[in-house]
């Protein structure tokens, strides 16, 4: 067996030579087997595997192992210097840090960057100040950024008084206008394709049919009429069928999949596709039903709102109506919330929105504050998370289903009196027709880039969105996150409605602190609205 | 799963500890989805199982056998259920605890059921954020360096010169030695290590990239050079002179003169604040915005002369040694120092903050080296050393160099357990040492010395893997420039430097004191300033009229102010989140002017 240094050890000129295989427990060597060499030695300096070389002033010195032979002989030791009496020689493990710069940098310029990652919280420090600053430079640029509107389709020769989203098309729309005629918009080329002498008189209502071949109409000229959008008939202003009814018609809604639809007028009325004669005739009171909205997910529920401010449900199955709510104030409009089957929102007179649950109409679920005039029009986005709302106020504003306030609001000079508002079914754009014959298209989210985003962009939106959401409680961001420049008159009447707001408030409050307790109890805002629930 | 259980099990401590999540990390629960999804088809497996037990039975076995089997096969396709097919290794705790973001919040605090939801699932995030990050880990490419002796003998033995003669030679390039005459010298180097910044007392200025030994700049400023620091990249770098600082150009040409800053000792420079803060010979600590070039703040400290300045990355904030052995943090926006730490006995003759922020490391004149945890104001350790370090430079991998004559005395993981002795020593050949600095994300301590500079080899106190998007020594300088427009886009404001960086993160709770002191300033409120000037609508008179409205509005506002003021004075009487006081046990009645009148103080006193 070959011996095998273990260390090497100069003292007092001595050096000793450990040979031998030596138990690794021994850790400060046994020296028992030792071969002593006298001399002076200067340096030495450690080579790989056992050969063991001196430094520059005495390279000769040679210990070689595999030969057995210790020390060259060539060398005069005693000639070296005795002044380093005790040195030590070591063996030693070095390793640097060193990087091989092809491995971090590009060979190309075509090529991508290379990018290390260590996640290590110490090297990226100050964590929190800097994603608090990244979160209000997010916010800042959502705002420099919000530019919700994006055309304005002109073409009606008289205000605008309804809109029909296709329902398998997301570019085609309907509108209808106070002089009867309807026209069936491409919103990607913004462009109309076909324009329709459809009543004498305005166009009241308006529904495509499930499959989207049939355009629903009714107009002031108590007829409905039915017009197969893909022929030319319809250019020709030849409608495929029309039904004339012996009472005026305000409104349409078609279910979603039945052939059936519902209309709104003196009475609610069921008809069943072709039929001339309606199948099932109803009413609950006298007053004329002005909006019936067919639920798209419990397709047997109908909700009308009536002239004698009541919101009615219907339902298909049954003969008589289901339930009848009566407000302070007349729901112009209503709109079943499209993934929440039993929630629908109201559109009141009294400036404000209702949700309500239909199955306790006495307590609404949220009342949705903001605008300055009656709420004319409510269209639910169609993931139920949001709705748009069109006033008569000159505003559209959009509210999260379940939140108090606004969420946006969007004006133009130009724009007058809403009349209608659409949310389209992938619930990125808003469509809005006022009275000044324009329809208008808005982004859904103001600040949203339209067109194609790269992976890149689109993760760098993520986060800021994911920051924005973290410190969105923040004062300063909230701030700036919430804040809208509304038009004088809006900003007007909406200071005057919170001085009315605080003034009816704090008379409530003076009225139950001078009266005996117990006696005055007060109402919160949202319950005042209600009127009773029948059944 | 892990979460979850976690939420479910109570908690030590009753104190929630809001926890800052780095929300970067927190968007992979699409990936988690698609894991989940990734689960065996049971309906296969079941009847594999069963086909199983069926030939078994038919060689033979009982029926209690049989359902056995069958119990078995139902256990198993349980846990199937619950496990899916491919997860990911287990993350050491260890690994793990490097990456956590502390203990989180507890779920059953929350009454609401929504709430409790939504925390658990964020806590679940965070939690998977954490994991993937020390996962990530792997991915890391290069290895920290070691020095070890394989005998028994002290690696402190080792000379340099053997160190650099068995190292490859890139590395033994990183070993070199200027001799300089304009010294004693002070040294910078950037925070990606790449360049080095040195200045001569004599008024010797120079910039070069140390790697490649390209030098940027070498100018003579012809005067006295105290301190000099780099700013944000290596385009710039202001330097401490005889009266002012001023600050250059990478060519050497002088940008600005800032005369704000007078008889500077001492610079530090924040990059993430783009502040500039300066400690002076008659005790001023001034900060300057370089971006824009603002004075943010700068006041007197009242500590006299002001000769030893670090800051701390963790939060921001300046620390001062002085020479009562007092250690003082500072923030721009709080005129009095945060802290105050009796760190020695005697007085600081240097002082230096791990670049974590950490730990602080001071030497006072009695030859200790006490290392203290600066956030939770502890002392760690103490050494007693030969001679007094004048300079003291704490590495990456928590490296402490001290300097001490023209000795340079290396520890390592001296900071969280006691060294038993030095890590490595080294003689510098250009006489005093002046001032010591690890060079960042490399094996490298540079020494500044009383005849030019020296640079060492320190195997292992560099961190081996940086982050690119942070500090890349390899950077271009296109991306130099890219990184520069963003660091100045997310400049943190210097309101935020504040002892605890996770305060912004945290529910805002005012004390009981500062609801008094709000209080307080209601009473002593300053009348609104009614500076009114009427429309002149018909142009003509108009002056007595004008005048007149003046008075109305003064008068109306003074009015408004009395109301306001009176009705803080009865809302002061509302002790702090109690009910009111009831000031009238009984309604006052007509008779009440015939009882008697309280008497008045100093009557009774009579």
């Amino acid at each position: 067996m070959r011996p095998s240094i273990y260390n090497i050890l100069l003292v007092g000129g001595v050096v000793l030579l450990a040979v031998g295989q030596v138990p690794a427990s021994d850790e400060k060597g046994d020296y028992s087997h030792c071969e002593k060499f006298s001399g002076y030695f200067m340096k030495y300096n450690v080579c790989a595997k056992g050969r063991y070389l001196v430094d520059e002033e005495a390279v000769k010195f040679v210990l070689e192992i595999d030969n057995q032979k210790y020390f060259d002989k060539h060398i005069s030791v005693t000639s070296l210097p005795g002044k380093h009496s005790k040195t030590q020689i070591f063996t030693m493990k070095v390793k640097m840090l060193c990087r091989n710069p092809d491995q971090y940098i590009r060979e190309t310029k075509n090529d991508l960057h290379k990018m290390q990652r260590n996640y290590d919280p110490d090297l990226h420090p100050l964590e929190a100040p800097r994603e608090y600053k990244q979160a209000l430079n997010a916010v800042k640029l959502e705002r420099v950024f919000a530019k919700p509107f994006l055309c304005c389709l002109d073409g009606h020769r008289d205000g605008v008084t309804c809109v029909a989203k296709h329902p398998e098309r997301l570019s085609t729309v309907a509108s209808g206008s106070y002089n009867g005629e309807v026209i069936i918009w491409n919103l990607a080329s913004r462009k109309e394709v076909a324009r329709i002498k459809a009543h004498e008189g305005s166009v009241k209502g308006m529904t495509f049919d499930p499959s989207g071949e049939n355009l629903i109409t009714c107009g002031d000229d108590k007829t409905i009429k039915i017009w197969n959008t893909d022929s030319d008939d319809c250019k020709e202003h030849k409608a495929s069928s029309i039904i004339v009814c012996t009472n005026s018609i305000f409104s349409i809604s078609h279910s979603r999949d039945s052939k059936t639809f519902v209309t709104g007028g003196e009475v609610v009325q069921l008809w069943d596709g072709v039929k001339v004669i309606p199948d099932v005739t109803t009413h609950w009171g006298v007053d004329p039903i002005h909006c019936v909205q067919f639920n798209p997910v419990e397709t047997s529920l109908i909700g009308a709102c009536s002239s004698d401010r009541s919101v009615i449900i219907y339902d298909t199955r049954q003969a008589t109506p289901v339930r009848k709510l009566t407000m302070k104030m007349k729901a112009n409009k209503m709109c079943w919330n499209p993934m929440e089957a039993f929630n629908f929102t109201a559109a009141s007179e009294d400036y404000n929105l209702y949700s309500f649950d239909c199955r306790n109409l006495s307590k609404p679920l949220v009342m949705h504050v903001g605008h300055t005039s009656a709420v004319i029009d409510v269209d639910y986005c169609p993931t139920g998370n949001e709705f748009v709302s069109g006033s008569y106020d000159k505003t559209i504003r959009i509210y999260e289903s379940h939140k108090t306030t606004s969420r946006e609001v969007y004006h133009t000079k130009r724009m007058q009196r809403l009349t209608c508002v659409a949310y389209t079914h992938d619930s990125r754009y808003i469509i809005s027709g006022s009275d000044e014959m324009n329809l208008r298209l808005w982004k859904a989210i103001a600040w949203q880039k339209q067109g194609v985003i790269k992976p890149r962009e689109k993760a760098a939106l993520e986060y800021n969105n994911s920051l924005k959401e973290k410190f969105m409680t923040h004062p300063q961001i909230k701030r700036i996150a919430n804040h809208r420049q509304v038009p004088r008159h809006i900003f007007n009447a909406a200071k005057e409605h919170k001085i009315i707001y605080q003034k009816i408030k704090r008379k409530e409050f003076n009225r139950k602190a001078h009266s005996k307790p117990g006696t005055v109890h007060i109402k919160a805002s949202k319950l005042k609205a209600i009127v009773k629930e029948d059944e | 799963m892990k979460a979850e259980k976690r939420a479910k099990k109570p908690k030590g401590g009753d104190k929630i500890k809001k926890r800052f999540v780095d929300d970067s990390l927190v968007d992979e629960p699409k990936i988690k989805m698609k894991r989940r999804k990734f689960q065996p088809d049971r309906n296969l497996e079941t009847k594999t199982l069963l086909k199983f037990a069926h030939a078994k039975t038919s060689d033979g076995m009982k029926k209690s056998q049989l359902s056995a089997t069958k119990k078995n096969a139902e256990d198993e396709e349980k846990e199937a259920e619950d496990k899916p097919l491919l997860q990911p290794p287990e993350v050491e705790s260890k690994k793990l605890e490097k990456y956590s973001r502390g203990e989180g919040i507890r779920v059953r605090s929350f009454k609401s059921k929504t709430f409790k939801r939504r925390i658990a699932n964020k806590e679940k995030k965070i939690q998977f954020s954490a994991e993937e990050a020390a996962r990530n880990e792997i991915l890391m490419t290069e290895t920290t360096g070691f020095l070890e002796s394989e005998g028994y003998e002290e690696t402190s033995k080792i000379r340099q010169k053997q160190i650099i003669k068995a190292v490859d030679v890139t590395s033994a390039t990183k070993h070199f030695e200027l001799n300089l005459e304009f010294g004693p010298y002070r040294i910078d180097y950037t925070r990606n290590g790449r360049h080095l910044l040195l200045g001569g007392r004599q008024g010797h200025v120079a910039a070069f990239d140390w790697v490649s030994k390209k030098l940027m700049c070498e100018i003579n400023v012809m005067e006295d050079v105290l301190d000099l620091k780099w700013l944000h990249t290596e385009n710039m770098f202001a330097t401490a002179q005889k009266e002012w600082v001023f600050i250059y150009d990478n060519e050497g040409t002088e940008i600005h003169c800032v005369k704000q800053m007078h008889k500077i000792l001492r610079l530090e420079y924040l990059p993430y604040h783009f502040l500039l803060a300066s400690a002076s010979e008659t005790g001023h600590l001034n900060w300057l915005d370089v971006s824009v070039g603002k004075t943010i703040a700068g006041f007197q400290t009242r500590m006299g002369r002001l000769t030893h300045m670090a800051q701390n990355n963790y939060n921001g904030t300046i620390a001062l040694g002085h020479p009562t052995g007092v250690v003082t943090l500072w923030s721009p926006m709080v005129k009095e120092p945060l802290a105050k730490m009796l760190c020695q006995k005697t007085a600081i003759m240097s002082m230096a903050i791990d670049p974590a922020g950490k730990y602080i490391a001071s030497c006072g004149m009695d030859r200790n080296i006490n290392i203290w945890d600066i956030r939770a104001m502890k002392p760690m350790q103490s050494y007693r050393v030969t001679g007094v370090p004048t300079s003291l430079s704490i590495s990456q991998r928590g490296c402490l160099a001290a300097g001490n004559g023209d000795i340079v005395q290396l520890y390592k993981d001296c900071i969280t357990v006691p060294a038993e002795g030095p890590y490595m020593t080294f003689k510098c050949k250009q006489w005093t040492v002046r001032q010591v600095q690890f060079c960042p994300y490399e094996d490298v301590l540079g020494i500044g010395a009383e005849r030019g500079f020296s640079s060492i080899l320190v195997p292992g106190s560099g961190e081996p893997n940086f982050d690119s998007y942070e500090h890349n020594p390899f950077r271009t300088k296109a991306q130099r420039k890219e990184a520069e427009v963003k660091a100045l886009l997310e400049k943190v404001p210097a309101e935020l430097i504040t002892l605890d960086p996770l305060a912004i993160t945290e529910v805002d709770i005012p004390s009981l004191h500062d609801k008094l002191e709000a209080q307080k300033k209601l009473l002593y409120m300053r009348p609104p300033k009614i500076d009114f000037n009427p429309r002149r609508k018909n142009k003509k008179g108009g002056g007595i009229q004008a005048a007149k409205t003046r008075q109305i509005l003064r008068e109306e506002a003074k009015k408004d102010f009395i109301k306001l003021i009176k009705k803080n004075k009865t809302d002061m009487l509302v002790p702090v989140g109690g009910n009111k006081v009831q000031q009238h046990a009984e309604p006052p009645s007509v008779l009440d002017r015939f009882k008697a009148k309280p008497k008045k103080k100093n009557q009774i006193a009579i």
